[in-house]
């Protein structure tokens, strides 16, 4: 392991991000909060660490791949306890471990929260929250590589670490202007809904602040009822459809910068992504219409927002779906597992893996029917070679037993079954709100200390699907020559 | 540049791995995703899964913006036709591999038919290598300059040479040979000398100046210059083929040793000039009843490395004053550089080397173009020639007026038929040919050796 570079990389992020600290420094000023001293001594505190780490000299530059998840895990917690310091010290989050929770939260785009009252709180501890939720989006150490110059190739497995995605690739052959190309994309499409939230009449702050939760597939509101608050069908059908927007792959959208439509609308993930969220959404229309909704019309508008929400991990709510029929949340719980597709800012196990694990299954059929048949997976036309067959089946497993191990010591609260099970699979799946206490008009503020670890482990696992997170705990990662 | 090559095998890493380091938009195609695996892990490189000749893959790949496509699979054919194709799908530049003998003669005709704007032959390359070193026999390396007329030679420093503990000032006041000391490799580390510079033992010297001049040197410091006239050669490959043509022109007389009766008698008929023997050549009962122990030069090129490497070594022992071992893997030359061997050619730099040489030039079309560019010390250094024109800020400024880059070093200028060694009186004119050495630095116009603002 190559310790120092991995010191240094974590500082260079810790740079960033006091630096990403400096606009909500800018809001605490504008609007005159008290916050203003709490920002600029999170952002020396920060700073100073980063830059001391910084000055470590390395000899060799060289990362290998376990140097590469190294950099992400430590670099991800390192970055959500700096993120913590302003809630701590401004008190708006007394507690440190409800801070760690919530700064977790926004990195790792769930939106889950501790807070009861949100509009309480003051606008710059907002804004940082929100903030935050960009910033982990599209992936903090992807920030580094865009807009450090010194990127050499081996920083490939860094990014590899961080993307969402069976196998995250570069877009061109440089891997820093793959990069570039990805927040670019991501700051078009936020100022983008920035404007068209202007547009339906928003505020400024609540604009910025739904358009970063909403392009980073978070979910912090700065609205207690979440997007309910503004009760405006304009503003609710913006989000959804740029909700819908985020959870698809990114190269895509570089794809139709160079006008090859074809390809974008052939590729598979795509169209799986697109069939799943309308059957979903037509399924929940037959079951809530008449039910729990008067119209067509109504239960529509609150189907394509919850379930573009929920699949995309995102986790704004406008409707209180724990009073929906059995059936529709069910569907919902099914959509966190799925998430969004690969290569997005959205979490969950993504579309790309479950069409594969169909197409797996498929073919298992189909070798009894025809035992000696040659039969390969395809993914839009190419091979898929086992290899990656077989590590999406055990990150499949892995991830069922994740969500399993954390069911079992969250249930220890002694809540009910329902509120153990979504509050796990909506941060593991980086959602936010889950079902009964922990549901849309709720949140995790009741759940004991031990709980809110666990479910902080759980972001940060499911935000950086699970390897890296889970090499820290491996002995044999640490030791010096390991073999 | 965007550049697309084609095939991931040895040539196609190493020109990968060379291309993205210049800061070019590399992107390899290869059918093998094990192939790629290693490229796309450990250079700064877009590595796509397929066939090269196909349009599909190619337009992926992004052919119609693409600066150059560089076909280096094992195949002929497969390399011109992918080239054919991309001309067809808008690439600028194509450059195809073809290495088969059959093709050799028909080079220039299938060049314009296909409308290529280079060819490279691996074999040929390395047999004219090869015969350079051969032609000039204290040369561990030798790369020549403006046709010829200035050459830059690699030679190791032995405890027995006159110049151990001098400085370059002296050195020159003593031999007045008129050439320069351009570079020196001294226990890995590189430097590009100045006069109160001292040479030691084991110092690797790169030396440049008219080739006569060169010799002179060498003579005056007590290495014997013998002209070769017989040379053996082990295995009778494509280089050997390739060798043997070029050292017949040059009246040197080739012994091939080759293990397939087949290829023998194929050689025969190919090189009628040529002894052929049958037989494994590294016995050395066999190397000994050929008259090893008469021969000027020793040359393995069969296709095993460590053949090679034990075979040169046995001829090294048997006191043959040239051996030269082809190898193929990088890896070795670390291991070999102090066993004997006088020099190790590596086909697949030697390739890379040309085709550097050519996309640097096309990088600069619009400025000066480069007539040559050699990298040396594991390329480190290059030497690099440019031609002056009416785009060059400095003519006729004394060169010690000029506030040159440090690491750059000019070391030749060649104006018609002179050749000056410049001391900081002389100046560069238009139409002249400048020789630098740099130092851990890309050259692209002649106008990058002083520092901006001057």
């Amino acid at each position: 392991m190559n310790y120092r570079m991995i010191a240094k990389s974590i500082g260079t992020v810790l740079c960033i991000e006091a630096a990403c600290m400096l606009p909500s420094l800018l809001v605490a000023f504008i609007y005159q909060e008290a916050t203003t001293v709490p920002f600029v001594v999170s952002i020396l505190l920060t700073a100073v660490v980063g830059l001391a780490l910084l000055s470590i000299k390395s000899p060799i530059s060289r990362l290998y791949s376990r140097d590469g998840f190294a950099i992400v895990a430590l670099g991800w917690i390192h970055i959500s306890a700096f993120g913590a310091l302003p809630f701590i010290l401004s008190g708006a989050i007394p507690s440190v471990v409800d801070a760690l929770f919530e700064s977790v939260s926004g990195f790792s785009t769930t939106g889950a929260s501790i807070l009861k009252n949100v509009e309480a709180l003051p606008k710059s501890i907002l804004f940082w929250r929100s903030f935050t939720h960009w910033m982990g989006g599209m992936g903090v150490l992807i920030l580094m590589i865009a807009i450090l110059p010194s990127v050499n190739a081996s920083t490939i497995n860094i990014m590899k670490a961080e993307s969402p995605g069976p196998s995250p690739g570069k877009i061109v052959p440089k891997i820093s202007e793959t990069a570039k190309i990805l927040y670019t994309i991501y700051i078009v499409l936020t100022v983008i809904q920035v404007v068209l939230l202007l547009a339906g009449g928003m505020t400024l702050f609540d604009a910025l602040i739904h358009a970063f939760g909403t392009t980073s597939t978070g979910g912090f509101s700065s609205k207690n009822a979440s997007v309910a608050a503004y009760g405006s069908v304009y503003i609710e059908t913006v989000i959804t459809i740029f909700m819908f927007l985020c959870g698809v792959n990114f190269t895509l959208y570089y794809l139709l910068s160079k006008r090859n439509l074809k390809t974008v609308l052939r590729d598979e993930e795509l169209r799986f992504y697109f069939g799943i969220v309308f059957t979903a959404i037509v399924l929940i229309v037959l079951n809530t219409s008449g039910t729990v909704y008067c119209t067509i019309g109504e239960s529509i508008r609150y189907a394509a927002f919850q379930v573009s929400s929920i699949i995309t991990t995102t986790g704004y709510a406008t409707a209180d779906f724990n009073i929906w029929p059995v059936f529709s949340q069910l569907i919902l719980v099914l959509l966190m597992f799925i998430g969004a597709s690969a290569g997005s800012t959205g979490g969950g196990l993504k579309c790309i893996r479950i069409l594969l694990l169909a197409k797996i299954i498929k073919r298992e059929i189909a070798k009894i029917n025809h035992p000696s048949a040659v039969q390969t997976v395809k993914i839009n036309g190419r091979i898929v070679d086992e290899e990656t067959l077989s590590g999406i089946m055990a990150f499949f497993f892995f991830w069922i037993l994740i969500f399993a191990v954390s069911v079992l010591v969250v249930s220890l609260d002694g809540k009910d079954l329902i509120t153990s099970t979504t509050a796990v699979a909506a941060t593991l799946n980086n959602i936010g709100p889950g079902l009964g206490l922990v549901g849309p008009m709720g949140n995790f503020a009741d759940l004991s200390v031990l709980s809110k670890l666990v479910l902080s482990v759980c972001m940060i696992v499911g935000r950086l699907e699970i390897y890296p997170i889970m090499l820290l705990f491996l002995p044999s990662f640490w030791k010096r020559g390991n073999i | 540049m965007k550049i697309i090559i084609i095939g991931d095998g040895k040539l196609g890493y190493n020109l990968a791995e060379n291309l993205s380091k210049e800061n070019n938009d590399v992107t390899i195609i290869d059918k093998n995703p094990e192939a790629l695996k290693k490229a796309g892990e450990y250079l700064d490189v877009m590595c796509i899964k397929g066939n090269g000749l196909s349009t599909q893959i190619l337009l992926e790949a992004g052919i119609k913006e693409a600066d150059l496509l560089i076909a280096a699979t094992a195949s002929d054919e497969t390399n011109m036709v992918c080239c054919l194709t991309a001309k067809k799908l808008g690439a600028a530049h194509t450059i195809a591999r073809i290495r088969d003998p059959e093709y050799a003669d028909e080079l220039d005709k299938l060049k314009a038919d296909l409308d290529l704007d280079m060819v490279i032959n691996p074999e040929q390359a390395v047999a004219s290598e090869i015969a350079r070193l051969i032609e000039f026999p204290p040369a561990l390396n030798i790369e020549t300059f403006s046709k010829g007329r200035v050459v830059m030679m690699e030679m190791k420093v032995t405890p027995d040479m006159s110049i151990v503990n001098m400085s370059l000032n002296n050195i020159s006041k003593w031999t007045n040979a008129g050439i320069l000391i351009g570079g020196v490799l001294r226990d890995g580390t590189v430097v590009i000398p100045n006069g109160d510079f001292v040479i030691k033992q084991n110092d690797t010297l790169y030396i440049v100046g008219q080739p006569s001049k060169v010799v002179q040197f060498c003579k005056r410091i007590g290495i014997h210059v013998q002209r070769i006239k017989n040379v053996m050669v082990m295995g009778g490959g494509r280089i050997a083929y390739y060798l043997a043509k070029y050292l017949d022109e040059m009246d040197i007389k080739v012994k091939i040793i080759e293990i397939n009766r087949e290829r023998c008698i194929e050689l025969t008929e190919l090189l009628p000039k040529a002894l052929i023997v049958c037989g494994d050549g590294t016995d050395e009962s066999l190397l000994h009843s050929e008259n090893l122990t008469s021969m000027g030069a020793f040359i393995s090129v069969t296709d095993k490395d460590e053949e090679n490497i034990i075979a040169a070594l046995m001829a090294k022992q048997n006191g043959v004053q040239k051996v030269i071992a082809k190898i193929n893997r990088v890896n070795y030359t670390f291991a070999i550089n102090n066993m004997g061997i006088n020099s190790v050619v590596i086909p697949k730099l030697i390739t890379a080397n040309h085709i550097l040489r050519y996309v640097r030039g096309l990088q600069n079309a619009m400025g000066d173009p480069i007539d040559a560019l050699y990298r040396i010390m594991d390329g480190r250094v290059e030497a690099i020639e440019f031609t002056a024109n009416e785009h060059t800020k400095f003519l006729d400024t004394p060169l010690k007026d000029l506030k040159i880059v440090k690491g750059i070093l000019v070391a030749s200028i060649v104006r018609k038929n002179e050749i000056i060694i410049p001391h900081g009186s002389d100046v560069i004119k238009a139409d002249d040919k400048v020789i630098l050495i740099a130092k851990d630095k890309k050259l692209a116009d002649l106008n990058d050796i002083v520092e901006p603002g001057v």
